[in-house]
């Protein structure tokens, strides 16, 4: 009896407000658009019954979404910008999880919480601490023009610029910490025997260190692309008018336009486009626990 | 590995200096006197002041204290009850689906979850204020509460739990003078964790809050976009310096607990 209370609550819990709203978004995807309260008519009615609801299913707001150039755009635009971005975060973090490694002993300790403390350092305010710097009158044009390599300041702010900056601020944590944990175990006299075989230390990187963090890449990759996927405050407050990203789209959607069965549609959508990297990135884990074990 | 190579050392620096110069030029300029936070006109607290005067800041602030308090303790609960079902649970029906919501939330974008849960509330009628936020926060953080817990129960010797039970405890009396003591670490940094997510959390806050409950960063988000302003600036350091004392805080009672364990189990080794 007592077992089953304590499975019953989080489960229940969960059923109720994880799945079953999931659920609601799913059914309201497939109704239409009304000038009501709230803003579409239901396609499914427990009434009328499932034949009803059969008949009337059109998926008509998946179809405006396949026909409206708009929102291909956006979709592929964000694939864009995560893809690239976690590239640049990936070039930015290894060496710094690489010196992590390398740093003596005593030291890697308070390494390893200068990392995290930006993590639980707000997001939104590491996000404004970026406006200050790259407006047109901010430090970095400040500084570009003090030292004389620009004459006249640049815009960057409200650009994909200031898009891929701040996404490589913010998620630089995610990025470092798997591939430092990875290098941390790595066995010194591996890339020792390698140079006394005869490789440069270039060649021993390459060879001998790069694949065996391979793992930490790999989770670190995961860790940044999958939510940069759906990312809205940066591209927000630091992107343009012309940045396109979906979780900016389904927000203006709803929150702007109130279309609220577009809103769903876009959401399904975005959510197919995630369940091949998180399905991945779950094989990925288990085949890594399955190998420490 | 005794000497630092220059290359790793310059990696370090750069790394560093690109994680902290941004909040740290954030800090200094909540000090500026001007109304720029670009140009340096001198030391001055006003921006503080002004602050403190805010009521709207003020309001905000007390009811993101609240929602994060109310909703990282229950999450903290519900979490650590689901990490102990998964992990010690043995089989029941419909295991898979529970992971599986558990796992869900960790990647599910935020956008998406916070119209789900806005879909369900307006659904059954429940009108949108602090309850709704507390709701939503307390789905998505007893999710990582239990990934924490749950990596610290599979690390736990069983025999502890076994012994208990052997010299007579019930279940629940072994959970509590046994298994509690020991993952208690788990379950405060889980706390910790949930706590700051509700602090921090814009997005799912957003769709789920009506216009009588604004949460902090609903308000800084609104006076962002309109560009940046000395105010926002002494309010993010405040925010930075109470998570600095946190964090170093947390580290440090977590060293000296580390230390006086290894003393201990020295002790009873020698005894």
């Amino acid at each position: 009896m007592r077992r089953f209370a304590l499975i019953a609550a989080p489960y229940l819990w969960l059923l109720a407000l994880f799945l079953v709203p999931f659920a609601i978004v799913l059914k309201i995807s497939l109704s239409d658009y009304a000038v009501s309260i709230p803003p579409y008519t239901p396609q499914f009615d427990w009434a009328t019954g499932i034949g009803a609801f059969l008949e009337k299913l059109d998926f008509e707001n998946f179809i405006w979404l396949s026909e409206d150039d708009l929102y291909w755009k956006a979709y592929l635009s964000s694939l864009k910008i995560a893809l690239i971005s976690t590239f640049m975060t990936l070039l930015v973090g290894y060496p710094i999880a690489y010196a992590m490694a390398r740093a003596p002993e005593e030291w890697r300790a308070t390494l390893m919480m200068l990392v995290i403390l930006p993590f639980w350092t707000s997001f939104l305010i590491r996000v404004y601490a970026w406006m200050g710097i790259l407006s047109n009158e901010g430090f970095l044009n400040q500084f570009l023009l003090w030292i004389g390599v620009i004459s006249e300041p640049l815009t960057i702010l409200n650009t994909n610029t200031a898009v891929y900056i701040g996404i490589v601020y913010t998620y630089l944590p995610f990025m470092i910490l798997p591939i430092y944990a990875a290098l941390e175990r790595l066995d010194d006299s591996l890339i020792e025997a390698a140079e006394d075989l005869g490789c440069s230390r270039l060649t021993a990187f390459w060879l001998v260190t790069i694949p065996l963090s391979k793992n930490g890449i790999i989770a670190g990759c995961f860790l940044v692309f999958i939510p940069v996927i759906g990312e809205f405050v940066i591209p927000s407050l630091l992107g343009g008018s012309d940045t396109l990203m979906i979780g900016k789209v389904l927000w203006e959607e709803f929150f702007s336009n109130r279309d609220w069965p577009v809103a769903s549609a876009v959401a399904v959508v975005l959510l197919l486009l995630l369940i091949i990297p998180i399905v991945l990135f779950q094989r990925n884990q288990q085949k890594q626990q399955e190998a420490d074990t | 590995m005794t000497r630092m190579s220059w290359f790793n050392t310059v990696s370090l620096t750069l790394g560093f200096a690109f994680l902290y110069v941004p909040m740290l030029i954030l800090v200094i300029f909540s000090f500026n006197d001007g109304k720029l936070v670009t140009v340096w006109a001198g030391f001055s607290t006003k921006w503080y002041g002004e602050l403190m005067q805010n009521e709207a800041f003020l309001n905000a602030a007390w009811v993101t204290i609240k929602v994060a308090v109310v909703s990282s303790t229950i999450a903290t609960v519900l979490g650590t009850m689901a990490a102990y079902v998964l992990v010690r649970g043995g089989r029941f029906m419909g295991r898979t689906l529970f992971s599986g919501m558990i796992y869900a939330p960790l990647v599910m974008p935020e956008v998406i979850t916070g119209l789900s849960l806005l879909l369900l509330f307006i659904g059954i009628g429940l009108d949108r204020g602090v309850l709704t936020i507390i709701l939503a926060h307390t789905t998505f953080s007893m999710c990582y509460v239990s990934v924490v817990v749950s990596s610290r129960l599979m690390t736990f010797d069983r025999s502890l739990e076994e012994a208990a039970l052997d010299l007579g405890c019930s279940a629940a009396q072994a959970f509590r003078l046994v298994t509690l003591p020991i993952i208690a670490p788990a379950v405060i940094s889980g706390w910790l964790l949930a706590f700051t997510l509700s602090l921090d959390d814009l997005v799912i806050a957003s769709f789920t809050s009506g216009p009588a409950a604004t949460t902090l960063p609903i308000k800084i988000y609104s006076a962002v976009r309109l560009g940046v302003s000395p105010e926002i600036n002494a309010l993010s350091t405040i925010m930075i310096a109470i998570v600095t004392i946190g964090v170093i805080t947390a580290s440090l009672v977590n060293k000296r607990q580390l230390v006086r364990q290894q003393r201990d189990e020295q002790a009873a080794v020698r005894s």
